[in-house]
């Protein structure tokens, strides 16, 4: 039997920029680009995640497979030329696509590292891969190994605090804006999660008023509801561009939502006072050229990440920690990954050992007439004779030296007992 | 024996100033809140030893010292610093004081440089007018180089922000709706004196030489100067001038307020 390899191939926000990524969000869910995948020849189990920051692809493998052609044809699409594609791709395989997996689903990789909403969003592709049947018992394990590691490193480290997220890094800018921000009102275009906890934050901090804009009206006023704020429609947006001072923009739409001509003669009537738009869509909701107009200021995800850089010193102690978790979850999947190889020869063996014994016994016991007690007492005296044979032969098979996926002697184990058709049948 | 102190004194004052100053520069780099409050102590002892300085020179002159460079340049330094100081009394903007003590010393190496030759006013000019003319005028460039270092804050601020990759002023410096109100308190305070300053100054021309305006290059100047912080005070109060803009013309108007006071002295 030849070993499993499990290997991550993807893009993210390191590698890739903005204006690339949006080409490549598998942006219509997961069903269709996972049904594709599961025509490429070659992997056995799939797992796809893709997010604004990042889109990346986990298989399993046979050892000696190698991601081809079709491969990165799936993940870039047509958005950059081939020639290109390796350039902005990294290819992970066994502890290292491990590692970069709890990385990712930790926040360690994130633009704002520390945000949880990744954790989120790599449950749901999960979902949607299992439900399809894309995943096998490796992904299945190693996905719900990287949740518990998120958990351990969320509760574990300070790295979620506020001091990290691009909502904390959203109101120190609006700060430097404003000044003081409890006299400016923000509104929400869209109601993503990531603009409702910008959102929540700017409140805490004292923020006048909330207004949310949404295409469908009733989840505006849901939304509204909760910060005590006031809802309208998209189409009220220029008349409502008068009255606001931030805007946190995050809807699917793929178009832009706000053009500069239309922000240049609302600052006349605005008195010239000051606009601060925040874009966290992709692909984005705003217009770049919003930036060139006097007192307006324009952030999208990218330009925040600069912000939370800064606050990188306060984050590094806690980056360290968040690193030896996902260090030391790493070997322990890799231990079990490599006890997967020997775990079927083990469950062989102590399956054969049981058959001979209760075969035996059946024989022994119907031809004797014993009392219940003494019974008991001959079928633990085989159990006990099995075990006790089999004692040497396991401790070998869990030993480093088998462990490590050397085939070769777990075979001459197989021959020697007998195996071979029990693996068969499995 | 006076003149031999007064020197001595303008030394001193360059000395404290300097070294306030720096205090101020190791403050923004460090941002150790100690070293802030000490810079601000030294820079009120610059300012009481300036005050001498010219109180010994108006004994050695005779008449209110701001009649050649090294003591216009100078009395501006002695008013931007009690602007300063008096503005910080009121208001508190982060790290302003950095910026004002860096442009106090500025102007004190520059009187420093100018010749110190004591020069007696022409006696058709004096005048109790002088002083109230002088002083109006000099507390006015005070606060409009406090304007000026406000726009200049406001600027390198705003190319921060503007250009979202945020560096070493982001944190150090304040928001630019302090700056610019900053700006917008010390433009109509400084504007006021102005004004005031104009009109003590045709008065004085009145006596002097009969007519309240002559037309010569420092009144051109000066009103050239008032057009100007008119214009940004009626954009500002009706439409809303503000932001870069405004800081932009802050900085302009300031540097024709120096150009002027260099070149048509008097």
């Amino acid at each position: 039997m030849t070993a499993k390899r499990i290997s991550l191939l993807g893009v993210n926000h390191k590698t890739t920029p903005l204006a690339v990524r949006e080409k490549m969000a598998f942006a219509e869910g997961y069903e269709e680009p996972l049904n594709a995948l599961q025509k490429i020849p070659g992997c056995s189990e799939y797992f796809l995640l893709s997010t604004c920051n990042r889109v990346e692809l986990l298989f399993v493998s046979e050892s000696g497979f190698e991601p081809d052609d079709a491969m990165l044809q799936f993940l870039f699409g047509d958005s950059v030329k081939p020639e290109q594609r390796s350039h902005y791709s990294y290819l992970y395989h066994d502890t290292e696509a491990v590692n970069h997996l709890f990385q990712v689903s930790a926040s360690l990789d994130s633009m704002v590292v520390g945000e949880t909403q990744i954790l989120g969003q790599i449950k749901e592709a999960y979902r949607s891969a299992s439900r399809l049947g894309c995943t096998g018992p490796l992904l299945n394990k190693l996905m719900h190994k990287s949740f518990t590691v998120a958990k351990r490193v969320r509760s574990e480290t300070g790295i979620g605090s506020s001091a990290v997220s691009i909502s904390y890094a959203a109101v120190q800018l609006a700060k430097k804006i404003f000044g003081h921000l409890d006299d400016k009102k923000v509104m929400l275009i869209g109601a993503g999660e990531m603009a409702e906890l910008a959102a929540e934050h700017l409140v805490g901090q004292g923020v006048g008023g909330v207004v949310v804009a949404n295409r469908t009206l009733s989840r505006a006023v849901d939304l509204a509801k909760r910060f005590n704020g006031s809802s309208c429609m998209l189409d009220e947006l220029p008349s409502q561009l008068e009255q606001v001072d931030i805007i946190i923009s995050s809807t699917g739409a793929t178009g832009l939502i706000i053009k500069g001509d239309d922000v240049k003669p609302l600052m006349r009537t605005r008195r010239n006072r000051p606009l601060f738009f925040i874009d966290i869509a992709v692909p984005r909701d705003l217009d770049p050229a919003l930036n060139d107009i006097d007192n307006v200021f324009l952030y999208d995800i990218d330009d925040l990440s600069q912000v939370v850089e800064m606050n990188r010193a306060e984050r590094e102690k806690e980056a360290v920690k968040a690193q030896r978790i996902v260090e030391e979850e790493t070997l322990k999947f890799g231990r079990w990954q490599q006890n997967m190889t020997v775990t079927p020869t083990i469950t062989a063996m102590r399956r054969k050992a049981d058959d001979i014994c209760q075969q035996e016994l059946s024989k022994t016991l119907s031809k004797l007439e014993l009392d219940d007690n003494d019974r008991k007492k001959v079928e633990k005296l085989a159990l006990a004779i099995s075990a006790k044979l089999l004692h040497d032969p396991l401790i070998y098979l869990k030993s480093e030296s088998c462990r490590g996926g050397d085939d070769a002697k777990v075979d001459i184990i197989r021959t020697i007992f007998g195996l071979e058709d029990d693996t068969q049948q499995r | 024996m006076i003149s031999e102190i007064s020197f001595l004194l303008f030394q001193a004052t360059l000395g404290i100033t300097f070294i306030s100053c720096a205090g101020y520069l190791v403050f923004f780099i460090t941002q150790n809140e100690k070293i802030r409050r000490l810079a601000r102590y030294i820079l009120l002892a610059s300012w009481a030893m300036q005050t001498l300085y010219i109180a010994s020179r108006y004994y050695l002159a005779g008449n209110t010292p701001v009649t050649t460079h090294h003591e216009a340049v100078f009395f501006f330094a002695w008013s931007t610093t009690a602007a300063y100081l008096s503005f910080r009394w009121r208001y508190s903007v982060k790290n302003f004081g950095t910026f004002v003590s860096l442009l106090i010393f500025s102007l004190l190496v520059v009187s420093a440089i100018a010749p110190k030759d004591l020069i007696p006013l022409e006696p058709a000019l004096q005048s109790l007018w002088l002083p109230v003319h002088v002083g109006l005028s000099l507390i006015a460039y005070g606060f409009l180089a406090l304007a000026f270092c406000g726009g200049l804050m406001y600027l390198l601020q705003e190319r921060e922000l503007k250009s979202r990759r945020l560096g070493y002023f982001f944190t150090r410096l304040p928001s630019l709706d302090a700056l610019d109100q900053l700006n917008s308190h010390c433009l109509a305070v400084g504007f006021a004196f102005l004004c005031l300053g104009m009109v003590s100054g045709s008065l004085w021309s009145k006596q002097a030489w009969g007519t309240y305006w002559r037309w010569n290059p420092k009144e051109v100047c000066t009103l050239i100067i008032w057009f100007m912080y008119l214009v940004q005070i009626h954009q500002r109060f009706t439409v809303g001038w503000r932001g870069r803009r405004a800081a932009v013309m802050v900085v302009i108007g300031f540097v024709m307020v120096l150009v002027t006071l260099w070149l048509v002295i008097t």
